[in-house]
This record gives structure tokens, sequence and C-alpha cells, in this order.
């Protein structure tokens, strides 16, 4: 067996999903199916205002006609709506970390996310989204004290709606794609920041997802301003259980950056990507955006997507501002089965806006990934730039890797750089690190984060060792 | 301390190394010379475990331990090192992680503790001084964008930092000026003694005015065909392989 096949072979047994357990929380629960009355339903129990039904219930209309998008290169059996249930919410809601079911610290715990130590000692803000509802939130105290607001999107339907209904929808439109317009009908929870004008956030803040009731669709809608001359930086991230069904997951992120303000946005994805063989794992249909509405604002997006069965993923910069910038730095790794379609969209628009794609993909097993970008110069954006990088590295010789680079220019002053490479990890670079007492999987790991470096120094500290722990584990397997 | 008895090997089907015997003691130091297509590289992949190099017969013993059998990674973590004729690039491996995570790859391996951060700077530090290795040259990846001197260099760094019982050089002369040469030299005859022997493989008798061996072997046709004190080498430099190949 060739070095290579052997890596193949070992990657493909890749059943070592560390986070595959399930959390035995009582919860209330909605029948399945999708309906006005579910929308209702989901609706009251959040005791939301009439504006706010009226948004969901304008989305699901639309839902309902819209078809589904196509052009992504992935494949799946068509998906049944109605057999979902659109709200689980774990009992009883608490209001402080100390009322918190042991069990569920004991999941953070297990996934290593000593939630209490996490964010007592690196100073790191929790608003934990446990299924639906959010369950615990700390330090708002903190941050409240300079003007921050940090609650989950339900607190601030209620406690700010000015601030939502100014905001939500104005970056992604319920109709923006049917991913979308589903989020919009029937979002259950997620996080909302607003950062007042000057204000530097003095913590990062931190968001874990978990989905963990059956068959239930995660839907989080996310909302952080960022006011002028503001600064945050926002880490999500996310594991979930196995599971043997297909779960769908369809968030809505908006970010809005005001003149001279700065929004960081860090992911670390590890959904139930499905068995060896295919089987179950998580459907991650994210729409992410960003606008850069005011001048020198900038708008990072930083992602690590090791998880889900199939992702469908395109953090986007919308450059309105003159001056302003959109940078996208992204890891996509793909194992067994996996299916990844992600990229995302730089739009110039002020004049002298710049953007930065650095994208790098690895596929392993008979996984398959794509890079899909969007680079679109409009005729008022004078001097924009672009530079573009990606690269994509192969582990055996079962699996694709695709890049689909879209560009289009209506401003001839506009500079655009693409550079491209595909690689593999030879056998010498393997048999260097091993002859220095490296194993094989340490050896891959090694080679694959060094691959991705560019990136995960983008990441903030804590997070990078994760992230480096988690391309460790997504690539490992027993060797043989 | 190394044992080699009537070993064959091939490579793709063809048969390269035809019954090579081979014993160095502990502190010793051995040169194997001979022409190109030889053997030689060949010898210290079969060492080391490559993939596709593939034993045929005979055996290989380190301190009376049968490394044939084992995964690369065990062979280096018993001892056994290999200086590349040509070193990989690692891209985005910053030449410290690299060293550190190797260690103590072979440390866990060995049942010994692995080395906190501060011990192995520490280690490391005075390594790196004694061998004339800029701080720069530990930020970068792995061999990208060496010269070859400074890939040699690395080496012979990694032979200090790793402490092998058995380090074989492949052509660590090759590509490299007279300054170069000297400091690898250096390095090597610094790290002779008891506890670790050198198996040291060249084209050419240059190195070994500076690496003084203890006994001198020619390789031809894969096998071993001659053996000498250091003078060999200097009669070879007159004569060429013609005569013994
Ligand atoms: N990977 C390989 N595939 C096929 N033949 C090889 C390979 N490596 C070495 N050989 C052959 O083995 C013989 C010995 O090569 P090598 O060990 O590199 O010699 P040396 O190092 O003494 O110059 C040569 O005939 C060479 O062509
Ligand atoms: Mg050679």
């Amino acid at each position: 067996m060739t070095t290579e096949t052997a890596i193949a072979k070992q990657v493909a047994e890749l059943a070592h999903y560390e986070a595959g357990f399930v959390t035995d929380i009582e919860s209330d629960i909605a029948p399945k199916g999708l309906n006005e009355d579910i929308i209702r339903f989901i609706s009251a129990k959040k005791n939301e205002p009439e504006w706010m039904l009226d948004f969901r219930l304008k989305a699901f209309e639309h839902w309902k006609k819209m078809p589904e998008p196509q052009w992504a290169k992935i494949h799946h059996p068509p998906i049944d709506y109605q057999d979902a249930h659109y709200y689980a919410a774990p009992k009883p809601k608490l209001g402080s970390m100390d009322e918190v079911d042991p069990k569920l610290l004991e999941t953070f715990e297990k996934l290593g996310v000593p939630m209490r130590e996490r964010a007592a000692l690196a100073g790191v803000a929790v608003d934990v989204v446990f299924d639906s509802v959010s369950v615990a939130t700390t330090f708002k105290e903190n941050l409240a004290e300079v003007g921050i607001i940090f609650c989950s999107i339900s607190e601030a339907v209620k406690n700010h709606p000015e601030l939502v209904k100014k905001y939500m929808g104005s970056v992604v439109p319920y109709h923006d794609n049917k991913h979308a317009c589903l989020n919009s009908a029937v979002f259950t929870d997620g996080s909302f920041v607003y950062i007042p004008e000057g204000v530097r956030c003095p913590m990062e803040l931190s968001t874990y997802f978990r989905i963990n009731e059956m068959k239930t669709g995660q839907f989080e809608r996310t909302l952080i301003i960022a006011d002028k001359g503001a600064y945050v930086s926002y880490l999500e991230g996310c594991t979930a259980p196995m599971r043997d069904e297909n779960q769908m997951h369809a968030a809505v992120v908006e970010l809005i950056a005001h003149d001279d303000a700065e929004i960081k946005y860090s992911t670390v994805q590890n959904w139930y990507p499905g068995d060896e063989e295919g089987k179950g794992g998580i459907y991650n249909f994210v729409t992410k955006r960003g606008l850069c509405a005011g001048h020198r604002s900038k708008i990072s997006w930083t992602q690590v997507e090791t998880g889900s069965a199939i992702t469908w993923k395109y953090p986007s910069c919308v450059l309105k501002g003159d001056d302003s910038q959109g940078e996208f730095y992204s890891v996509a790794i793909t194992n067994n089965f996996q299916q990844a379609d992600t990229g995302t969209k730089m739009i110039h628009m002020g004049a002298r806006t710049k953007s930065r794609i650095i994208a790098k993909t690895i596929s392993a097993g008979k996984s398959d990934s794509t890079y899909r970008g969007l680079v679109k110069i409009l005729a008022g954006a004078e001097g924009a730039r672009n530079y573009t990088q990606c690269d994509s590295l192969l582990i055996g010789d079962q699996c694709g890797a695709h890049t689909v680079p879209y560009i289009e220019s209506k401003n001839p002053t506009a500079k655009l750089e693409h550079e491209a490479t595909t690689s593999k990890i030879s056998d010498d670079q393997l048999f260097y690190c091993q002859q220095r007492g490296l194993s094989e999987e340490e050896a891959v790991a090694l080679i694959v984060n060094g691959f991705c470096r560019e990136v995960m120094q983008n990441l903030p500290m804590e997070f990078a060792v994760e992230a480096q722990k988690l391309v460790s584990i997504s690539l490992e397997g027993s060797v043989g | 301390m190394l044992v080699i008895k009537n070993l064959t090997a091939e490579v793709d089907g063809k048969q390269i190394l035809n019954g090579v015997d081979l014993t160095i003691n502990d502190g010793e130091v051995h040169a194997i010379m001979g022409p190109n297509g030889a053997g030689k590289s060949t010898l210290s992949y079969v060492l080391a475990g490559r993939d596709g190099y593939e034993v045929t017969g005979g055996t290989a013993t380190l301190d009376g331990v049968d490394i044939l059998d084992m995964d690369p990674n065990e062979r280096a973590a018993a001892g056994l090192f290999l200086a590349f004729q040509y070193p990989v690039e690692i891209p985005g491996v910053q030449m410290t992680n690299f060293l550190k995570t190797a260690l103590n790859s072979q440390r866990k391996q060995r049942g010994e503790s692995e080395l906190e951060a501060l011990d192995f700077l520490k280690l490391l530090k005075t390594k790196q001084k004694e061998l004339g290795i800029a701080d720069e040259m530990l930020k970068r990846p792995v061999n990208v964008g060496f010269s070859g001197g400074e890939k040699k260099r690395n080496e012979v760094l990694q032979i200090a930092m790793l402490q092998p019982k058995m380090a074989i050089l492949d052509e660590t002369d090759s590509g490299l000026d007279i300054d170069a040469l000297k400091i690898v030299a250096d390095g090597v005859n610094r790290m002779r003694g008891a506890g670790r022997s050198f198996l040291v493989i060249t084209h050419y008798q240059r190195l070994l005015d500076y690496i003084v061996p203890d006994v001198v072997h020619v390789l031809a046709k894969g096998k071993i065909v001659k053996s000498g004190t250091a003078e060999l080498a200097k009669e070879l430099e007159k004569t060429g392989y013609a005569d013994v190949a």
C-alpha cells in the first residue's frame, strides 16, 4: 500500500467524532411541521411584539414560493421541511451561571470548553445558546458599563426594539435566498451585539452553539452593530452530537460597521459531519454578510470549517463606505463523504475600497470541496483593490477540490490580483517528519496546520489553539 | 551499536542492495564512499524505513534490537537519525515548532515526559549557539527558502537537539562551500564520543579531511567491496572508483 492510499484509508476510517454525545435535558418542543401556526407558536413562546411576527409571516409567505439555490456543487436528497421540529427550549430558563443545569456544564467540559474557567480566566463573555434559547449570559454587567449591549436576539427584540427594527434584514433581506428566508420565518435565537460610538469592546465576545434535540433544526440569527469608531471581535464556535438523520442548520448573521468601525468575526465550525459512509451529518446552509456602511470601516471574516455533511456558506462584505475594507480568511477541511461549497463575495461600491481573500481548502477521503468567490467592482469604486489567494491541498486520490472565482469589474481603475495553487502532501514531507519521530497522523496534522497558517494566525490566540487541535482531530483515524 | 548482516533490498521490484554487511561500534565514525547509483542513499532509506524500500533479506539491529520491523518514527525514537541529502521543505511550519514537536514525539514514544516550552527553548538556545544558527532562521518555516548551507546546518542542529545514538549523514557535504563544510564538520566532531556513532555517506573525500573516520567502506553495486582506514579515502581520491567498483 502506498503512503497515499494508507492516509486516504486512515482518514476514511475517521469515526473519532469527539463531540458525539447527547445531553438529556427535558425540552419544550414544538410539533413537527412548518406552517403559519408553528410560526405563531414560536412568536408567542417568545412573547414577541406584533412587528416581529409580521416580519416572520412575510418571510414565510415568500419562502413558500421560493426555489432552492441550485448553483452550488453539492448534492443531497430533497429536504422534507415538514419532517422537523422548529422549536425546542431547554427548561427552566435561568438567569445566572450558578443555576445552569450541571449536565449542560458537563457537556461543555467534555467539549473542552470549561465555560466557567473560560469566562473567568480568558475574559470571554459567553452567551450560551443551547438548542434554541439562551440559558446563561455572563459579563453582561461589565459590558453594560461601557454601553455595550450583548444579549440574545430575543431579549434584544424586547429591550431594544428600535435597534432590531432598524438593522434586522438590512444586510440580509428576508428574501435573499431560500435558506435565509426560512431563517427569517422561524429563527429561534442567536446573539445581538451593539457597540456604541467610540467604544472598543474590552473582551472577545463568544457564543457556543450546540444542536441537542432530536430532529430540531437550528436557526440562529445574529446581529452585530459597531457604531462610529467602535471595535469588536466576536467568536462563534459549535459542535453537535452524533446523529443518524440529517439536520438542517440555516443561520443568518448580519454585521454593520459604521464610519471607522471594525468588526472581526471568527468561526470554528465543527458540526457532526456524518459517518465514514456518508450517513447523517448536518446540512449547514448559512448566510453571513457584513455591511461596511461607513467610511474607513472594516469587516474581517475568519472561518475554520471542519464539520457538517454539507456546508453552503459565503461570508461576504458589502464595501459601501469609501476606503472601507473587507477580509475573508478561510480553512475548509472535508473528509469521507463531506461536501463543502464555500467562499465569499466582496462587493466594492465605495472609492478606494480594498478586499483580501485567503482561502485554504483541504480535501481527504471521498469528499468534495469547492471554493466559490465573487469579486464585484461597481462603477463608483474608483481605485478599488482586491487580492485573492486560493490554495488547495489534496489528501489521497479520491477527493475533489475546485476553485471557482468570479470577477466582475465595472471600473477600469480597479486592480485585481488572483493566485491559486493545488498541491498534495508529498511522500518526501511525510517521510521527513516521520524520520524525526512523528507518527503518520502527527505528520499529516503538522503539515496541514502549516498549510493553514496564514488563516490560523488571524484567529484570536485561545481560539487558534482549539482550531489546531480540531484540524488534527478531523484528520486523525486509526492507523493501518 | 549498528549491526547490518547480509542486507538485501529492492525498489520498484529492482534489487538495489545485494547483501550489505556492516558493523559500527559505539562511538565510531564510519564513512561510506562509492560511485553514483551504488545504493548509498538506498541503504540509508532502508535503514530509516522509507515506504517503497522493500527489505528482501538480512537483518539490521540497533543496540541489539531489530529495527527492520519498526515504523520510521519508532526507529527515530529508538535513536536512528538520517540527515537528508535533500532536506524537505514544509511550508508554514516554523522551525522551532517542528523541533519541539519532533523532540516531544520521540520522548513520548520512549515513555519520557514531554519538555516544557521553557526547558525546550533553553536547550535550543544552547545548541543554536554552538552551531552559529541565528534566531531568525528558526522563525522561518522548515527548510523553506533556506540556502544549501542553511539546510545542511539545520540537519546538524536537529542531530544536536534529538541526540540520536546513530546518525547517518547522506552527502551532507554536497553543495557546501568550504566555510559551511567546516561548520557542519565542527558540529559533528563536537557530538562524537561514547553513546553516539556516525555513518557518513559521501562521494568525495574532502569532507573526511574534517570529519576523520575510524573506518572507510566502499559501496559498489549494492555491496561493500572494500574497507579500510582513513587512508583508503585518500587513495580513492587519486585512483577513483574504477578499480574497486
Ligand atoms: N525510488 C526509486 N525508484 C527506482 N529506482 C531507484 C529509486 N531510488 C533509487 N533507485 C535506483 O537505485 C540505485 C541506487 O540509487 P541510490 O541509492 O540513490 O545511489 P547513490 O546514493 O549511491 O547515488 C540507482 O540505480 C537508482 O536509479
Ligand atoms: Mg545518494
